[in-house]
């Protein structure tokens, strides 16, 4: 136990010692990582706050369900003088029991997230004044949009909205959906555009940084050849020869990882702080992740990312050029 | 008897089995054993062609050979940096190609070496150095303090244990190596021109260290060029050629074939 907890400690030692042996490539990836995961974290912030007020906007993205009633047929049908006996050829008029039992069967639906119920009195009361002013009720005698419930149906997954709508028409009861096409497709493509854009940029920064690790580590090797010798001659193990480099790796991963976290943390206070104090509308309205919530997830996802980097750029390395 | 413990008393008994006949084959075909063995190298160079050899325990023994002789072959295939084409080579009572790659070095920790350019870590001391091939083995912090000093003394740098290596003379340095390739007790020293950039004062200082070492029961195995070495120490020349054994003479000497 006491021999290999001193293996350990000669590893880290060696890893330490060839970081500063190769002070020069070492600060070159280490800036590298540091960049890279600068990006990548500011890109994290930004992407996450669009798609937080994405969110927001998908949230208001809604359908509303129309039903058949015995009024709305009648108005189209000026021939129907028993409306009560009247039933659509191809459609069904619902009881109240039926338009509730539909309620649920849409709110559990996955691409649902709420169902708001109108009822033919609420939407006058709504649509009342904001056509006809305070006024509104002059000359009307009845409701004129009496019968027309409605639900309101607000989308989890604006994506999901023609797959909705097309299931709310196979509903015999339903007599119109109403929807905005363009907004959902709008969201859909940014978000999708976002992912691309993002990803291929991330993938291009990891890209280069593997590769200048794995260059530090390859002149690590160079430098420490006649060590490796000695210790291949002497009857080292594998992990030995190559732990160190492996540490160095991974060292250096987790330092140019943490110097963009710190920076990060702070400018993006500063962001928030002076959007906050220069625009309080736009902010507000924006909703503005806090750092808390973008760095709880941000922190340990880049340290992982620095040091996974750094151990693949190494174990590439040491796989191609230091044969045990 | 649990069946704990008797797997372990049929483990124990097979292991001492395998010691016996490691034993037995030591014995009887040497510490270190060729059985016609051969190396081709990928473009069809024959370094070493059906070679037979065996060196007893504690014997000193010269390889000696023009350039392209197949020492340096020799050297590998001993050290098992290569494996034969043909036939077995034996190390210990181990058979060196059928070594799987993590036993290398395990086998490698039986033989000590040394070499021409000393290969010593120079920015670092001479405790450093030689602590080094202990750190390496994985031996405790306080055991290598005591195995240092040790050492040093045996190679006759008891003093110098804190000088860089570069305030060392090739003498001096070469001691470092041999104390290096030493601390680890190994059975065999296989030393590779040792006295090769030694002038002879000190080349002569290092011929002693080793027949002190071959004294003390070490198989030291010497590849040289250096003729008057050879013929003064009058111990085992095995003489190489075109990667064939052309003579193999106790207490001979460096003999030139045509």
């Amino acid at each position: 136990m006491l021999r290999k907890i001193n293996s350990l400690f000669y590893v880290f030692r060696q890893g330490i010692a060839n970081i500063m042996h190769n002070k020069l490539f070492s600060l070159a990836s280490v800036a590298t990582i540091t960049a890279c995961l600068f990006l990548f974290g500011a890109f994290y912030a930004i992407i996450t706050n669009f798609q937080h007020m994405v969110m927001n906007a998908e949230k208001s993205v809604s359908v509303t369900v129309f039903f058949h009633s015995e009024y709305d047929l009648c108005y189209l049908n000026a021939n129907v003088e028993h409306r009560e006996d009247y039933v659509h050829p191809e459609g069904q008029i619902p009881s109240e029991v039926r338009i509730e039992e539909l309620g649920r069967e849409i709110a559990a639906r996955e691409e649902v997230s709420e169902v708001k119920f109108t009822s033919d009195e609420e939407a006058w009361a709504k649509f009342g004044p904001e056509y006809f002013g305070e006024d509104y009720a002059i000359g009307y005698e009845d409701n004129p949009l009496r019968g027309e419930n409605s639900y309101e149906v607000f989308l989890a997954d604006v994506s999901q909205q023609d797959a909705l709508v097309n299931w709310l028409y196979s509903i015999p009861e339903v007599r119109k959906v109403n929807f905005d096409e363009s907004t959902a497709n709008t969201l859909t493509g940014t978000n999708l555009i976002i992912a691309y854009v993002s990803a291929g940029i991330i993938i291009v920064l990891f890209a280069v940084s593997i590769f200048l690790i794995s260059n530090t580590v390859a002149v690590g090797i160079a430098v420490r050849s006649q060590e490796i010798s000695i210790m291949k001659y002497i009857g080292a193990t594998d992990f030995l020869v190559r732990s160190p480099f492996v540490v160095e790796g991974m060292i250096i991963g987790f330092i140019g990882a943490g110097i963009p976290l710190i920076i990060l943390f702070y400018m993006y206070q500063y962001a928030i702080e002076y959007v906050t104090l220069r625009f309080p509308t736009l902010s507000s309205r924006l909703g503005i992740l806090t750092a808390q919530e973008i760095f709880h997830f941000l922190t340990p996802v880049c340290l992982a990312i620095g040091v996974g980097i750094g151990f693949l750029g190494s174990v590439l390395s040491i796989r191609k050029r230091l044969r045990v | 008897m649990s069946a704990k413990t008797r797997i372990e008393r049929t483990y124990m008994s097979k292991k001492e089995e395998r010691e016996k006949q490691r034993q037995e084959f030591i014995e009887e075909k040497g510490i270190i054993y060729l059985e016609n063995v051969s190396k081709t190298y990928s473009a069809g160079v024959a370094a070493v062609s059906n070679m037979n050899l065996s060196i007893k325990p504690g014997e000193f023994v010269f390889i000696v050979g023009e350039n392209g002789a197949g020492k340096s072959t020799l050297f590998k295939l001993l050290m098992r940096e290569l494996k034969a084409t043909e036939g077995g080579v034996y190390v210990m009572g181990q058979d060196a190609g059928k070594l799987r790659h993590r036993q290398i070095p395990k086998y490698r920790r039986q033989i000590g070496v040394v070499f021409q350019d000393f290969r010593l870590l120079t920015d670092r001391n001479v405790y450093e150095n030689v602590a080094f091939a202990q750190r390496i083995l994985e031996v405790p912090t306080e055991e290598i303090r005591r195995n240092v000093p040790t050492i040093l003394a045996t190679v006759g740098l008891a003093g110098k244990y804190k000088a860089k290596i570069r305030e060392l003379s090739g003498g001096e340095q070469q001691r470092v190596a041999l104390a290096r390739a030493l601390i680890n007790q190994p059975a065999i020293l296989l030393a590779d021109e040792p006295t090769g950039n030694l002038d002879p004062q000190n080349a002569w200082g290092i011929m002693e260290l080793l027949e002190e070492i071959n004294a003390q029961g070490t198989t030291v195995v010497m590849i040289t060029h250096n003729r008057e070495i050879v013929n003064s120490m009058h111990k085992r020349v095995i003489a190489l050629k075109k990667g064939v054994i052309v003579s193999d003479q106790e207490e001979g000497e460096y003999v030139e074939e045509d």
